[in-house]
């Protein structure tokens, strides 16, 4: 007994001052929004937009579009940039509430809005989310669930994940749904009273992601149910998560 | 006196000329006799459709760190079942004939595997089913309570008794493999990355050991400590979250609380790698992507970390409400997870030795050794006490390896692949043994992929381990063997 106490004691309180204060500190190789200096950018080279795995960088005249939605975060349109004209951009707050408000160009990025004044007098200081995984590799999955520990003490919002859709005001989906998992998602949702919330998470949520366009799967959430939040990644790391469910909250600035 | 068929020999990735093959009855002979003098089967599938399949066995001989590849065309619908006599087979007999169309007669439960052929309904078969006064039948899934993938379990109960249950998967099922062959190529890394997003280093490693193999690629010597390093990292943060989640399954909060930050400390190293928590981007062909900017931090922040475990789960052991939870519960009788082919920390807890760090060594792990952590009471206490021996050498591994880096390049470019090739590469992931069968065709394209996930030989395990135990204990025990359902559907 007594070892559990001084334990308790050298262990000390973790969790994370944001957003009353500082966020913790990203690593310095984590990777935010790519980022296409069109300046720097050879005549007619489109190394980038051909390496991306995804298909999620457009490139036209003085313009460089990449879509967050199917961007995996990782580094082969970097890699094979001639001319060193992509970086990555270190802003978290990356969630968006509309599927277009995802493809961006430069470091411009518009915050999440708010949900209107109603919803967030529903929502705003008690939100229950059903999570569904519909063919998610379990990266987004350990990722949302990692704002349960002390570390990030997601209760501390009024934020909780609930066990069953019926005591849930939405779901939060991740992976691409696969074709099996088109119907038990349909009836979670289905089975969530009005009105309610869908938060989809991860690249593959959105888009599809690495699997996009394969015969197993319905290329992300919005091919079954209507979505109110786009938490982009692969998987979003859990400040970008946390700051998209607190944005749509209405309860960051 | 009958014909003697052996395979061709290799080792953990060893590429070889594609092997010739032989007639079914002396390739199902030969997997029988192997496994009769103590071989394991890694891999067991089929190419083509019946009436034309052509089946590659590759078994493992452990103590000698040999690997034999058999491979055989059947011209017919359907070959006599190996299932009865060698039950380790169940699921690969099972899984050809949902693919390939080949009947593997006499088979005693041949129900679909991922519910992939035309008509299949996920979850929709015949399920054992236990009749009589007082039995009562419990179903689970796909979706969980909690943030779990999914899948279906379906229990047979007496009272609280489990008899019997049945895990019925198939829901994660996003064309893995066929999207490798498939292409675009671009893609192949993000698909081997996301095949079990938790177990990323140990699949890209595979992956790329087995296409260094076949481009004769030599990786250097720093690439190959990175990499062991991050593998220990990926162990590392698993085996602690699974240590805290299985304290929070027996209500004891204090540990389950710490590890749970434990872990995210643990990923946010391997972030400081890579840039990603998973490890994404990390290794790729010919070596890793980022070199190691400053390792003297990231030991001097190990040793917090361990410190920080070490504290949080030394509570499990000396706290008697937990022990008694733990221990003789799930429990796997040595000879049963022999029997099921078992692999990683849950063939380790009861008492089977098998590690591919320590049988089939390749990289870092062939000239810095990992003793084997081995327990043999094969329950929950086992399972959880496997994991924190393991922690521990990882620690000092991890430690060991950033303090002593070699010096030299992390990358180096990779030719193209030998044609007509086989390669079977091996890595232990934190969950056991992660195994990639790759072909290639006479142009030196990817003719056939084929990806084992350790959860592909383990789910059994759990069912086994259900019997006779109370329905309760379900999570307790699911969660000492913390299986993937995305890197079983695929």
């Amino acid at each position: 007994m007594w070892n559990i106490f001084t334990e308790r004691l050298r262990q000390g309180s973790r969790t994370i001052a944001w957003p009353d204060g500082p966020a913790p500190q990203l690593d310095p190789r984590w990777r935010g929004a790519p980022v296409i200096d069109r300046a720097r950018c050879a005549s007619e080279c489109e190394a980038c937009a051909e390496a991306c795995p995804t298909e999620a960088i457009t490139l036209g005249g003085e313009r460089a579009v990449v879509d967050l939605g199917r961007c995996l975060f990782c580094t082969d349109c970097e890699a094979a940039c001639p001319s060193g004209a992509v970086s990555y951009g270190r802003e978290f707050s990356l969630a968006a509430r509309e599927r277009e408000a995802l493809f961006r160009e430069g470091e411009v990025v518009a915050k999440a809005q708010a949900l209107d004044l109603a919803s967030r007098k529903l929502f705003g200081r008690s939100l229950k989310l059903r999570q569904v995984s519909a063919g998610g590799c379990n990266a987004c999955e350990a990722d949302v669930n990692v704002l349960g520990t002390i570390g990030w003490d997601l209760g501390r919002f009024g934020i909780q994940f609930v066990a069953s859709p019926r005591h849930a005001d939405g779901l939060l989906i991740t992976g691409p749904v696969s074709q099996h998992m088109e119907l038990a998602l349909k009836t979670a949702w289905e089975a969530i009273p009005a009105p309610k919330l869908v938060i989809a998470v991860g690249a593959c949520a959105i888009s599809g992601g690495p699997f996009r366009d394969h015969p197993e799967v319905l290329n992300g959430a919005s091919s079954v149910v209507p979505v109110d939040l786009f938490i982009p990644g692969c998987p979003p790391h859990p400040l970008t998560t946390l700051d998209g469910l607190l944005r749509l909250l209405g309860r960051l600035g | 006196m009958t014909e003697v068929v052996s395979g061709v020999e290799t080792h953990n990735g060893g590429a070889v000329a594609t092997p010739h093959e032989v007639a079914p009855e002396a390739f199902q002979r030969r997997i029988l006799a192997a496994a009769d003098a103590g071989a394991r089967v890694v891999a067991y599938y089929g190419e083509g459709h019946a009436p034309h399949v052509t089946l590659t066995a590759v078994l493992a001989d452990d103590r000698s760190g040999r690997l034999e590849i058999l491979r055989s065309r059947v011209d017919g619908p359907s070959l006599p079942s190996l299932t009865p006599q060698l039950t380790e087979l169940h699921l690969f007999e099972r899984e050809v004939f949902e693919r390939n169309g080949l009947e593997p007669l006499g088979h005693p439960w041949l129900k679909p595997v991922r519910f992939t052929r035309d008509g299949d309904v996920v979850g929709v078969t015949d399920y054992y089913r236990v009749e009589g006064e007082g039995v009562h039948e419990v179903g689970v899934g796909p979706i969980h309570a909690g943030i779990i993938e999914p899948g279906h379990f379906r229990f047979q109960c007496h009272g609280e008794t489990v008899f019997h249950l049945e895990i019925s998967l198939g829901y994660q099922h996003r064309g893995v493999e066929g999207g490798i062959l498939r292409g675009p190529t671009k893609r192949v890394l993000h698909l081997v990355e996301t095949a079990a997003g938790d177990t990323t280093i140990a699949h890209t490693l595979a992956h790329c050991e087995a296409r260094e193999a076949l481009a004769g690629t030599r990786v250097p010597a720093r690439a190959q400590a990175i990499r062991a390093v991050a593998l220990e990292l990926e162990r590392l943060a698993n085996h602690v979250g699974d240590l805290g989640a299985l304290a929070g399954d027996v209500a004891f909060l204090p540990t389950a609380s710490y590890c749970g930050r434990i872990r995210g400390e643990l990923l946010n190293l391997t972030a400081a790698l890579c840039g990603n928590r998973f490890g994404r981007g990390l290794v790729v062909p010919g070596g890793v992507a980022f070199d190691v900017a400053d390792p003297a931090e990231l030991v001097e922040r190990l040793a917090v970390i361990e410190r920080d475990a070490t504290g949080a789960v030394d509570l499990l052991w000396s706290t008697p409400a937990v022990r008694s939870r733990f221990e003789e519960t799930g429990g796997v009788a040595t000879a049963t997870a022999q029997e099921l082919g078992l692999v990683g920390v849950a063939a380790r807890a009861s008492g089977v030795a098998v590690d591919v760090r320590s049988d089939h060594p390749t990289g870092m792990y062939r000239l810095a050794h990992i003793p084997m952590s081995v327990a043999t009471s094969g329950d929950v206490y086992a399972r959880a006490s496997v994991r924190w021996l393991e922690c521990a050498r990882s620690f000092a591994f991890v430690r060991e390896q950033l303090t002593a880096l070699p010096r030299g390049p992390v990358r180096v470019p990779l030719g193209p692949l030998e044609p007509a090739s086989l390669v079977v590469a091996l890595s232990e992931g934190w969950r056991g043994e992660v195994a990639h069968v790759v072909r290639t065709d006479a142009a030196g394209g990817l003719a056939s992929y084929r990806i084992l996930d350790p959860s592909f030989h383990n789910w059994s395990g759990l069912a086994m381990a259900l019997r006779s135990e109370a329905i309760s204990d379900f999570p307790l025990c699911n969660k000492s063997f913390n299986l993937s359902y995305c890197g079983y559907d695929l």
